[in-house]
């Protein structure tokens, strides 16, 4: 692969006169973690159903590297989206195309997201942090060259949120590939992301694009991140309402 | 008015003459005639309908478009297709089992469509995105929501098929239950009315426990 471009030029809800999305533009570099902001209900959510394939109704082209086909894309749905009928290691096991191929793989996988002795126990006994933990390690264990992410981490507990963040960037940072990552929540794309693409309401389109300097080690520090918001706050007003 | 012991037999009279009857082989004989075509009517019927029902709560111009149909047939009395297929096509073994595989057909469909109608559009996504394929699809995401709606399907079936299949065979067949309730209430046979009674009851249940029912738990180990 080499990059994603997104070029959307419209997209409508069926049955609206008013586009949700407009002249939208946005390239993505191999192994780069890019966060979207913007209000809810603006068409983020949207924007990875196209780009997952799940919809095709939109003008524009969306071109993955060189090749045509669709690269191999996880998805983080913003509710987990486990089978309740299959166990832990089950719902993951679907979805790798050979599951036979190597369980300790899967093992070691279940191990770092601390699930391996939860992995036989079916979702609706699991609580809502650990659900989307699977739901994560699903996305991971198919190998993604394209990962997107919707709110993934949205209605957890702060320390619950913490640990999911940390544990994601410590998966990535193992096989590197590019992120989408959606949400309205700027400290937390400030600890993640290499760059925040701010987004504009009705139609989204893309305001502004700032990479994130701070270095990854040190982004634990909570003044950091206080410091670099309010230095957005300072430089870009047409961004205020985003911060 | 005095108990009649003929109308009103007691249970001892009861199991008396089911013992008899079934030492006799007249019970067993007429039983299996009847479960047999119980079997090979629901053997067509359930996945027919299933098949059926799922393709119309899939695609809503196909439902629109067959929905009055369905709704004709669900309706039509028993009594009148099983006449006519005896009128059209004899009083053969065929025309029983057809009649009552179309009594039970829109049964099937109805319940079957709305669980293909309720499926969750969410869980159908993830499959498209992770490229699950079709039969994947099926296997794990279509058919454990489905199988609450067939497990309805068949008990319901079950409890209409017999009641199809003995107004069948008191009409045009001469073996099998309802050929034999027949007799017995031309002999005013109570006895042996209930004696039959009692068989079909403990069928239904033995069919109950035994399928049924470890099915029914199998599907739901994983709810709280």
């Amino acid at each position: 692969m080499n990059g994603i471009a997104i070029r959307i030029d419209s997209k409508y809800y069926p049955g609206q006169t008013t586009p949700v999305i407009q002249d939208f533009a946005l390239d993505l570099a191999d192994g780069e973690f890019v966060c979207l902001l913007g209000r809810s209900g603006c068409g983020k959510t949207t924007l990875l159903n196209c780009l997952a394939g799940l919809d095709h109704h939109y003008q524009g082209r969306i071109r993955h590297g060189q090749s045509s086909t669709r690269p191999n894309i996880g998805y983080v749905f913003q509710n987990p989206r486990l089978l309740p009928w299959r166990t832990v290691r089950e719902n993951i096991e679907l979805v790798v195309a050979d599951p036979k191929q190597a369980p300790e793989t899967l093992d070691n996988l279940l191990e770092t997201v601390q699930l391996l002795a939860v992995q036989h126990h079916y979702p609706e006994r699991l609580s809502l942090g650990m659900s989307r933990r699977v739901a994560i390690l699903r996305a991971f264990a198919i190998q993604p060259n394209l990962l997107l992410m919707d709110e993934p981490f949205v209605s957890l507990d702060a320390p619950t949120a913490r640990q999911a963040r940390e544990l994601l960037v410590q998966l990535w940072q193992q096989r590197p590939h590019t992120v989408l990552f959606v949400t309205h929540d700027l400290r937390e794309a400030t600890v993640l992301a290499d760059r925040l693409v701010f987004l504009s309401t009705a139609p989204m389109r893309v305001i502004r694009q700032i990479p994130i300097t701070i270095p990854r080690q040190a982004r634990h520090d909570e003044h950091q991140i206080e410091a670099f918001r309010q230095h957005l706050k300072q430089t870009y007003p047409d961004i205020q309402s985003l911060l | 008015m005095s108990l009649d012991s003929r109308n009103l037999p007691t249970p001892d009279a009861v199991a008396q003459t089911f013992w008899q009857a079934c030492l006799s082989g007249q019970l067993p004989y007429h039983l299996g005639a009847t479960l047999l075509r119980l079997v090979a009517s629901f053997a067509i019927a359930m996945p027919l309908g299933c098949a059926l029902g799922i393709v119309l709560g899939r695609n809503r111009k196909l439902d629109a478009f067959f929905d009055s149909w369905v709704m004709l047939f669900l309706n039509i009395p028993a009594l009148v297709t099983i006449i006519l297929c005896y009128v059209w096509f004899g009083l053969v073994e065929g025309a029983a089992i057809f009649a009552v595989v179309v009594n039970k057909l829109p049964n099937v469909i109805v319940t079957i469509r709305e669980g293909a109608r309720a499926l969750d559009q969410d869980l159908l996504e993830m499959a498209r995105c992770y490229r699950f394929g079709q039969r994947k699809t099926f296997v794990h995401i279509i058919w454990p929501q489905l199988y609450p709606f067939v497990m309805g399907a068949t008990r319901s079936g079950l409890a209409l098929t017999w009641k199809i299949i003995l107004v069948v065979e008191l009409l045009g067949r001469s073996n099998g239950m309802g050929y034999q309730l027949h007799l017995f209430f031309q002999l005013f046979d109570v006895a042996s009315l209930l004696a039959y009674t009692v068989a079909f009851v403990a069928v239904i249940q033995l069919l109950e426990m035994l399928v049924l029912k470890p099915l029914d738990s199998r599907a739901r180990r994983w709810r709280r």
